[in-house]
């Protein structure tokens, strides 16, 4: 009965370790607009366990994506839309100001950090993206230690090793929606395939210049499994040599 | 009716010999030296309008708010002492914030009404503080029942749910005119009950003895997608116009009705 004695240790209140988590989300400028993409898997350690979550999320006029601990994204929806209630509550009768992605962005700095400082980190990398105060679009990027930039391009997870070179060799400011989703999509095929974590499933979301923000339904990506090494693993063997 | 309370009244948490708690009485005296307060409910929604006498030659009118919105789905009127006022349109705000974090969905306005009644009630009972100077009404869209409703908290801490209601100096001759509309029989639209507010406000108000006021008003209604919103300024703007036709029309008529008294 030690935990009820005055002597004993206090209840351990830091977090250990992230239980159900999503892998990566990519985030890309285009000409007018920013895109967001992810994938529709939150796994369980190696299990693939819930297959159709929705990592991006839009909340007053605001769209991001997580990466992490799904209960911790969830938990920074919930503060992020009591934050909106209290903010049209207290705006008035008429106008009813919404915050810009900038603003977000920077509270949820504020959170993170926080969170970090009590050993409690809520564990995410968060994608945050829209328009900037002044209407220009915004791309910007928090993660659970607190460390935030602004970038034309940015992922989390795995795809800031595997995603980020490829999204930096094509990015041009005045790629065209087309071919901004055409890359994102890409990319999360090649995560796909290299990510032990990440599935075809995915979404894919907008903020155009109006602020109009657009999350696509789930689908799946074409996956080709007919590559040449693939099917003849190992040169100058029978059978793939493998143990 | 003033009677002296001798004794009886110095704290909320004494009685008089003949049952009245003198203090809550005193709370309500509060509410009625103040601007008149009128909510409607209406066969699409809810009206909510309050009188905001202009004090002083200088004062920016717009800026000492009295309706709030407290919720997605709810708003809250006040009038009474103002301070008073606010706190427990802030207490009604926090009950719907937490409502939504424990339970996941909007507060049912009766909930609110509940939850505002009972903060207002404590500070009834405690010797320590005094009760609110204020009356609220809450104008809410359930969205279960899918029904809008309207209710309204007086300083003793009572919830009553109306078809209309009125609060602060006038609501004597505004309860009247409520009447006379017989909106528990036939409901108005709410286009309609913000002319009917305009038109009752000025027609209490009296150029000569009174200071000149500004008339905040709001709505929550199928059309505002059931979110408690200020009535736009040029219907506002409309309605005011047309409730000062009808102050004319009802004064020349006053004028020709003398001649011939009719049935």
């Amino acid at each position: 009965m030690d935990f009820l004695s005055a002597t004993a240790p206090p209840a351990r209140e830091h977090t250990s370790r992230p239980i159900v988590t999503g892998t990566s989300v990519l985030g890309l400028k285009y000409d007018g607009g920013v895109m967001l993409a992810a994938d529709t898997l939150c796994s369980y350690g190696t299990m693939a366990k819930y297959k159709n979550t929705r990592r991006l999320k839009s909340i007053d006029g605001v769209l991001m994506g997580a990466g992490g601990e799904y209960s911790d994204f969830q938990a920074i929806q919930d503060m992020l839309e009591a934050d909106a209630l209290e903010n049209e509550c207290m705006s008035g009768l008429y106008d009813s100001q919404e915050r810009n992605a900038k603003e977000t962005w920077n509270y949820l700095r504020a959170v993170m950090y926080n969170r970090r400082n009590k050993m409690k980190p809520l564990w995410n990398d968060l994608v945050i993206a829209g328009l900037d105060e002044k209407k220009e679009p915004f791309l910007g990027w928090v993660d659970k230690i607190g460390t935030t930039f602004q970038e034309n391009l940015v992922a989390t997870g795995f795809g800031s090793y595997l995603a980020i070179p490829l999204l930096r060799e094509k990015y041009r400011a005045d790629m065209q929606e087309g071919e901004a989703r055409a890359l994102l999509e890409d990319c999360m095929r090649i995560l796909f395939y290299r990510d032990c974590r990440a599935s075809n499933r995915i979404q894919i979301a907008k903020v155009d210049a109006a602020g109009d923000i657009l999350i696509s339904d789930p689908y799946e990506l074409d996956t080709q499994w007919d590559s040449e090494a693939f099917r003849a693993p190992v040169a100058d063997l029978d059978g793939d040599g493998g143990w | 009716m003033a009677s002296s309370g001798s004794g009886y009244d110095l704290s909320s948490s004494t009685f008089s010999p003949d049952g009245r708690i003198f203090q809550v009485e005193y709370a309500t005296k509060a509410v009625e030296h103040a601007g008149t307060a009128i909510g409607i409910l209406c066969s699409d929604g809810v009206v909510l309008g309050v009188q905001k006498p202009l004090l002083h030659k200088l004062l920016v009118s717009s800026f000492s708010q009295r309706i709030y919105t407290v919720a997605s789905n709810c708003g809250v009127a006040m009038t009474g002492f103002v301070p008073d006022g606010r706190q427990v349109v802030t207490r009604g705000m926090e009950e719907a914030a937490t409502f939504v974090e424990n339970y996941g969905s909007s507060i049912p306005p009766s909930i609110l009404a509940d939850r505002i009644a009972t903060y207002v009630h404590y500070f009834t009972l405690h010797g320590a503080l005094r009760p609110f100077g204020a009356s609220v009404m809450i104008a809410g869209y359930d969205e279960e029942t899918k029904k809008p409703s309207l209710s309204m908290v007086d300083p003793n801490g009572v919830a009553y749910s109306y078809y209309g209601c009125a609060a602060g100096k006038g609501r004597q001759p505004a309860k009247t005119e409520l009447e006379k509309l017989e909106l528990h029989k036939t409901p108005i639209t709410c286009d309609e009950a913000v002319k009917q507010i305009c038109r009752i406000i000025h027609v209490l108000w009296d150029e000569s003895k009174d200071k000149p006021f500004e008339l905040e008003v709001s709505w929550l209604s199928e059309k505002t997608g059931w979110k408690h919103k200020g009535v736009p300024k040029e219907v506002l703007a409309q309605a005011t116009a047309w409730a000062k036709e009808q102050l004319e029309e009802e004064d020349d008529d006053e004028e020709e009705g003398e001649e011939g008294m009719e049935e």
